[in-house]
C-alpha cells in the first residue's frame, strides 16, 4: 500500500569519539530492489547498517524502515528485518540445524515452524550434510551460507547484507552470488554493503557510493560510469608504426586529447560515440595513413574509474580480476580523466 | 518468498501478554542453548564437577590437618558448609567468561537484530549457571560424605540449606553478568574475575574460623555474605558452627543475612547488567 522506499535515512550523523563516522547519510531503497553501498574500509558503511537495523543508536538524523522509525519503533523494525555481518553470526558449539531452529525461534517462529523452516533453508543452501556437525567444523563458505539462511529464517522483507563476501574464496564467492541473485529475485528488498566494486556491479540495480560518511553519489551503476565520462578507445599499432602519424589520424574521432604511448606503440582516447561503429572508422582512418593495427578496443569506464573520480583514492582490489586497470599513459597531466587513472597505475 | 506470516506491529491490547509470553520462551531457548554446548563440550563442566572435589580434599587433608575448629568439631564436617559457598560463587567468572564470549562474536549482534527479548540473553544465561551450580553442590555435597561431613538434620533443613544456596549462587551469576558486560574479553574477565571473587571467598569464615583473624580482617569476614552462606549450611546441616558465638549480626542471623545479601546483590546487578547489555552496542 504505497510505501515506496522500503528504507529511507535523512541526514544520519554518528560519531564514536572524534571520529565522525556517519556525518549526514542519506538513503532511499526502493521497495523490492537490490540497493548497493559502496565505499572504502571505513567509509561508514557498516556503521550506517548498524543504525538501520537498530544495533546502534544515531546521533543525529533519522531513519525507517517499511515506514517504522528505527530509533522508536525498533521493535517493529526488527520484526520485519533480517541482517548478515560481516562475521559469521552463529553459535559455534552447536550444530548449523539447531543454529537456524534457535535463530527461528528467536524470530516468532513456533518451535514447529523453526523446524521447517531450517530444513527448507539446509537444503536450498546445500548444507543438509552438515546441518548435524558443529559449526566450529564449518569452512569459511559454509559458515557465510549458514549465517545468510540464519537471516533468511523470518522471512525478513527486508534484508541486509554487510560485506557478505569478504574473505571468501572465489568459488565461494559466486555462490554467495547466486544466492544473492535468488532473493532478488523472490522480491525481498536488499541493502548490500562492499567494498567491491565488481559485487556491486554484478548485484545491485543502484549503487549510492560513500566515503567518510557521507553518499557521494547515487545511481544505477551505468549512470555512475557515465559520471566519469564515456568510453575510451585503445589502439595497439603494429611495431614499428608511427605512432604520431596514427595519433593525428584518429585526432578527429576522439573527443578529447589523444595520448600515446610511443614505446608500446598504444594510442588511447576518450571517444563520445558510442558502440561498434567507432572500432571500424578507427580502422579505416588509419588505414587511409597506411597503418596497420594490431588490436582495438574499446574501454567502458569501471566502477574502479567511478570510485577514484569521486573519492580521489582507490578502492579495495578484490583480485578476482573483472575490470582491467590500464597502465599509466605517464607525463601529461592535462587530461583529468587520466591523470585520476595514473593513480592505478602499476 | 513471502511476508504473510510476519505481522508488521502486533495487536495493541494482547502485546504487553504475548511480549512477556515471548520472553519467557527466548529464556528457555537461550537456556537450552547453553545446556547443550555443554552437551557438546562437557569439559566446560570442570569448574562445577572437578574442581569441587579437588578443593574439598586439598583443604580437608593439607589445611585441615592444622586447623582447629574454636568449641570443637571435626574440620570435614566445618569445610562442607564453607565448600558450597566457594563453588558457588567462583561459577560467576564463568558466568562472564561465556558473556564476554558471545559479545565478542558476531552473535549478539543478531540477537540484538531479532525481535527477542533484550534481556533473555542475560536471563537464559543465569538460569544456565543456576542449573549448573546444581551439579557444583551435589559434587560438593558428595565428596564431604566421602570425606566424613554428616547432616545431622531432617529433610526440611537440607532443602532450606541447599534453597538458600542456591539463591545465593544465582545473585553471584548476576555479577558475573555486569562484570562481563563492562570487560572486552574472555581472558580479562577470567582474571579479573578471580582477582575480585579470590578474596571474597578467603576473607570469609568459609575455610578457617574468623576467631583468629585480626579484627578489622574478622569485622569484614563477619559481614563477607560468604560467611553467611557458611554459617547458614553448617547451622542447617548441624555442623560445627564457631560463628555462632559472633556478636556481629549477620553470623547471629545468618540464613537472613544470605537472603538479604541475595535479594541485594539481585536487585543491583541483575538491572544493572540489562542495562549495561542494552547500552554497550548501542553506543
Amino acid at each position: 500500500m504505497g510505501i515506496d522506499a522500503a528504507i529511507e535515512a535523512e541526514g544520519l550523523v554518528k560519531n564514536f569519539g572524534r571520529t565522525k563516522a556517519l556525518a549526514g547519510f542519506d538513503l532511499s531503497v526502493p521497495a523490492g530492489s537490490v540497493f548497493g553501498l559502496l565505499g572504502p574500509n571505513g567509509a561508514g558503511k557498516t556503521t550506517a547498517v548498524r543504525v538501520l537495523t537498530t544495533l546502534l543508536l544515531p546521533d543525529g538524523g533519522s531513519a525507517r524502515v517499511l515506514g517504522s522509525d528505527v530509533v522508536t519503533r525498533s521493535a517493529e523494525v526488527r520484526l520485519n528485518i533480517g541482517l548478515t555481518g560481516q562475521y559469521a553470526a552463529l553459535d559455534d558449539y552447536l550444530t548449523g540445524r539447531a543454529n537456524l531452529i534457535m535463530i527461528g525461534e528467536l524470530s516468532r517462529l513456533s518451535s514447529r515452524q523453526a523446524k521447517r523452516r531450517a530444513d527448507d533453508l539446509l537444503d536450498r543452501f546445500d548444507l543438509t550434510g552438515a546441518a548435524g556437525r558443529a559449526v566450529k567444523t564449518y569452512s569459511g563458505g559454509m559458515r557465510r551460507r549458514l549465517d545468510l539462511a540464519a537471516s533468511l529464517i523470518s522471512q525478513p522483507r527486508v534484508l541486509f547484507l554487510d560485506e557478505p563476501t569478504t574473505g571468501l574464496d572465489p568459488r565461494s564467492r559466486a555462490v554467495m552470488w547466486d544466492i544473492i541473485r535468488e532473493l532478488a529475485a523472490d522480491g525481498t528488498t536488499l541493502l548490500l554493503t562492499t567494498q567491491y566494486l565488481e559485487e556491486a556491479d554484478q548485484l545491485a540495480e543502484s549503487i549510492a557510493v560513500i566515503d567518510t560518511g557521507r553518499v557521494i553519489a547515487e545511481g544505477t551503476p551505468d549512470e555512475l560510469k557515465a559520471q566519469v565520462g564515456g568510453e575510451r578507445i585503445e589502439v595497439t599499432l603494429v611495431e614499428g608504426s608511427d605512432v604520431d602519424k596514427a595519433a593525428s589520424a584518429i585526432a578527429p574521432l576522439a573527443s578529447g586529447p589523444v595520448h600515446t604511448d610511443a614505446a608500446a606503440w598504444r594510442i588511447e582516447a576518450p571517444v563520445s560515440a558510442t558502440g561498434s561503429g567507432i572500432t571500424t572508422r578507427v580502422v579505416r582512418d588509419l588505414d587511409a595513413v597506411g597503418i596497420e593495427a594490431d588490436r582495438i578496443g574499446v574501454r567502458r569506464p569501471s566502477l574502479d574509474d567511478v570510485f577514484l573520480a569521486l573519492t580521489g583514492h582507490q578502492a579495495a582490489s578484490d583480485g578476482t580480476g573483472g575490470d582491467r586497470v590500464s597502465e599509466g599513459t605517464g607525463g601529461d597531466g592535462t587530461e583529468t580523466a587520466d591523470s585520476e587513472r595514473e593513480g592505478a597505475a602499476v | 518468498m513471502t511476508a504473510t506470516t510476519m505481522p508488521v506491529a502486533p495487536a495493541p491490547g494482547t502485546a504487553r501478554r504475548s511480549s512477556l509470553r515471548w520472553a519467557v520462551k527466548d529464556v528457555f531457548v537461550l537456556t537450552r542453548r547453553s545446556l547443550a554446548r555443554i552437551r557438546r563440550e562437557p569439559e566446560t563442566l570442570s569448574d562445577v564437577t572437578i574442581q569441587p572435589v579437588v578443593f574439598v580434599l586439598l583443604f580437608a587433608y593439607v589445611f585441615g590437618s592444622a586447623i582447629r575448629i574454636p568449641g570443637g568439631g571435626s574440620y570435614h564436617e566445618y569445610l562442607v558448609g564453607g565448600m558450597i559457598g566457594m563453588g558457588l560463587a567462583q561459577t560467576a567468572p564463568g558466568t562472564a567468561v561465556a558473556l564476554v564470549t558471545d559479545m565478542s562474536t558476531g552473535l549478539i549482534d543478531r540477537f540484538r537484530s531479532l525481535p527477542m527479548s533484550r534481556a533473555a540473553v542475560l536471563v537464559g544465561r543465569s538460569i544456565a549457571d543456576l542449573l549448573t551450580q546444581i551439579i557444583g553442590v551435589l559434587v560438593t555435597a558428595g565428596v564431604g560424605l566421602a570425606i566424613g561431613w554428616r547432616i545431622h538434620t531432617g529433610v526440611w533443613d537440607v532443602l532450606a540449606a541447599f534453597g538458600l544456596a542456591l539463591l545465593f549462587g544465582y545473585a553471584f551469576t548476576w555479577a558475573g553478568a555486569c562484570l562481563g558486560m563492562v570487560l572486552r574479553s574472555p581472558e580479562a574477565a577470567q582474571q579479573t574475575g578471580f582477582i575480585i571473587f579470590l578474596p571474597l571467598m578467603f576473607i570469609s569464615n568459609a575455610f578457617v574460623p574468623t576467631q583468629g583473624m585480626p579484627g578489622w580482617l574478622q569485622a569484614v569476614a563477619d559481614w563477607n555474605p560468604m560467611s553467611a552462606l557458611a554459617a547458614a549450611s553448617r547451622h542447617f546441616f548441624g555442623n560445627p558452627d564457631p560463628a555462632a558465638a559472633i556478636q556481629a549480626w549477620p553470623m547471629q542471623h545468618p540464613e537472613l543475612a544470605v537472603a538479604g545479601w541475595s535479594v541485594l546483590m539481585v536487585a543491583v546487578f541483575a538491572p544493572l547488567a540489562v542495562h549495561l547489555y542494552r547500552r554497550k552496542a548501542l553506543g
